[in-house]
């Protein structure tokens, strides 16, 4: 494709060699991690560089793993905290960037503004007075304590935005004659136009609290609320170091489902992950 | 700036004349846009701005968190932060960490990138592999660092070791830790950076190398200093930013592989944010902290949000 940067054989084949070895050391603890994690103790503590276990010993390493700490609890969290905060993000921040992009009124470019400002301000700058606001209304180590912070995403808001402004003025319009209300534009016409962005916008979200640590740590105290990137923490102080098998199997659970869902849709989850990033 | 509906046309409830209801119109438009936008404007005020003024409050005041009462102290809580020697060292450590990751991220980042983009095969492989680790949980990725970087069976220190070169306990003396943990951080935004140079890469047009051919620059590397590296200048002005951004936010790392140590050598902003917040209870100085953070994210974003304005007359 590019003819003029492109290379002659011999320096693209160094090319390959490169990016291979570039590969194998992003991928090296990935693989490390997978690999203790189907060793017995005894291959583990001992010098060696093999990948593979002489005895294969996942199954009681995985099952230690789900066993030991109370892992599909965590497991459970995520998924349910993840679900909750990006549902709410989707049915407070479309509505308004609807507003914002395809209605006119008094008051649209200061609440525009108010948006931006939003997007200036880093999420761990409001840990200290949200935890003291969750303390006041009593919602520390709940599930609401982990989801409430989040159910407003300024980036949410100024990606739909973005999106909603390029559906042509007249599909609003023709939608209004056809007498549906503002609200059912918003759900039945609007965001199902903007999939791109509520894909995007989705795997930001999940991936963005499904690994989030931060947060979690200073909201919940309890076990039975903790979500994966806690649970991990947790279980690894537990074990204080000793047990590694179960231990790199947990994290190799923590990690599946996102990683799963990433090699199955590598290409909405590079676009979602860095139009978040551009924020 | 309000915009009166003068532009807006006769929405389709019937053909009445909009000199004749178009105030009560108006007025029901202005209804319907603020149900629509109430909600999420009430959540930015209590979430967002609220929050980010109680924190300036307290940062003013002695108030410790669970006490009832409070006072003004003016600027005495960032006058005993900038004094706190622990502090000073965490801001020193995270500017250091800052200094090796945004550099080390880009450098990295744009080498895959024109390795992959000069390349002809296996360019959405390698483009997934690299990219894996800034989506994979940095807590569990941690764990696996930790394993990679045990003092004894560790397979750094074996591999090390196996080649009769010197071996450290990276993560527990305090010349390596900081080196150490801005590595990881490279390995974890390199993707990141990559995708975006790839993009950079795409955008520019193919006319450009060809004339630069026909005026002279027949090695690659000549293409790419007059070429590909000037019309990349808006992309790493933006990748700099964002990941020195998110080398500025680092947590998870000190978090679970150090505690900030040994001594202060791995502290870091948002670990003292934490600790002086969360687990001593020192509210006011905590929120001093936050402030110098929130500063440094704001001016940061605003340098940004400058230049590319700048930039933008340029394409």
């Amino acid at each position: 494709m590019m003819k003029s940067m492109g290379l002659s054989t011999p320096s693209a084949i160094v090319c390959q060699a490169l990016l291979l070895c570039t590969s194998a050391i992003i991928l090296l603890p990935f693989v490390w991690m997978g690999s203790l994690s189907i060793k017995p103790p005894g291959e583990i503590f001992r010098v060696s560089f093999a990948l593979l276990p002489e005895h294969f010993y996942g199954i009681e390493n995985y099952s230690q793993a789900l066993t030991a700490a109370p892992l599909t609890r965590y497991m459970v969290n995520g998924l349910l905290v993840c679900s909750a905060i990006l549902t709410l993000q989707v049915l407070v921040c479309a509505p308004c960037a609807y507003a914002l992009a395809k209605l006119q009124f008094r008051g649209r470019d200061m609440l525009f503004g108010l948006v931006l400002i939003g997007l200036l301000i880093p999420h761990q700058v409001l840990a200290l007075p949200l935890f003291i606001f969750g303390y006041q209304i009593g919602i520390l180590n709940t599930y609401a304590a982990l989801i409430l912070p989040f159910i407003v995403s300024p980036f949410g808001i100024f990606l739909f935005r973005q999106f909603f402004k390029a559906i042509p003025d007249d599909v609003v319009h023709a939608a209004r004659l056809d007498g549906l209300s503002e609200f059912a534009i918003v759900w039945r016409i609007i965001l199902p136009m903007a999939l791109p962005a509520v894909i995007a916008f989705s795997i930001f979200s999940v991936v963005g609290h499904w690994n989030d640590l931060f947060w979690p740590l200073i909201a919940v105290r309890d076990q039975d609320l903790m979500p994966p990137s806690i649970g991990i923490v947790t279980f690894r102080d537990a074990e204080s170091g000793s047990d590694y098998g179960p231990l790199m199997a947990a994290s190799v659970i923590v990690i599946a489902p996102l990683l799963i869902c990433f090699l199955a849709a590598q290409r909405y989850f590079i676009e979602g992950l860095t139009a978040g990033g551009v924020k | 700036m309000s915009l009166p509906n003068r532009k807006r046309e006769a929405r389709g409830r019937g053909a009445s004349p909009a000199s004749a209801n178009g105030r009560s119109t108006r007025l029901s438009d202005m209804i319907a846009a603020w149900t629509l936008a109430g909600p999420a404007l009430f959540l930015l005020i209590v979430l967002f701005f609220l929050p980010v003024l109680a924190v300036f409050v307290i940062a003013l005041t002695d108030w410790q968190f669970g006490a009832s009462t409070l006072s003004f102290v003016g600027l005495a809580n960032f006058e005993e932060v900038f004094a706190d020697r622990g502090f000073r060292a965490s801001l020193f450590n995270t500017v250091a960490y800052v200094a090796i990751v945004v550099p080390g991220t880009i450098v990295l980042g744009l080498g895959v990138a024109l390795l992959i983009e000069s390349g002809k095969s296996f360019r959405a492989f390698y483009r997934a592999i690299h990219f894996l680790p800034y989506m994979a949980t940095l807590a569990a990725m941690s764990i696996a660092w930790e394993a990679l970087l045990h003092p004894t069976i560790g397979l750094v220190n074996q591999t090390l070791a196996g080649l009769g070169l010197p071996t450290a306990n990276w993560l527990r003396d305090e010349t390596t830790v900081l080196p150490v943990l801005a590595a990881i951080g490279i390995w974890q935004n390199l993707g990141f950076a990559m995708v975006l140079f790839l993009a950079g890469l795409k955008s520019i047009p193919q006319d450009l190398y060809y004339a630069a051919e026909v005026d002279g620059a027949d090695l690659w590397l000549d293409r790419l200093r007059t070429v590909t590296l000037p019309m990349l200048g808006p992309v790493f002005m933006f990748v700099f930013i964002v990941v020195a951004l998110k080398a500025f936010e680092t947590f998870d790392t000190v978090h679970v592989l150090t505690q900030g140590g040994p001594g202060h050598a791995s502290e870091m902003l948002m670990f003292t944010l934490y600790r002086e917040s969360f687990e001593f209870f020192r509210t006011g100085y905590g929120a001093a902290v936050t402030v110098v953070f929130l500063l440094i994210a704001v001016a940061l974003t605003l340098f940004q949000a400058s230049f590319m304005d700048k930039k933008v007359h340029y394409q």
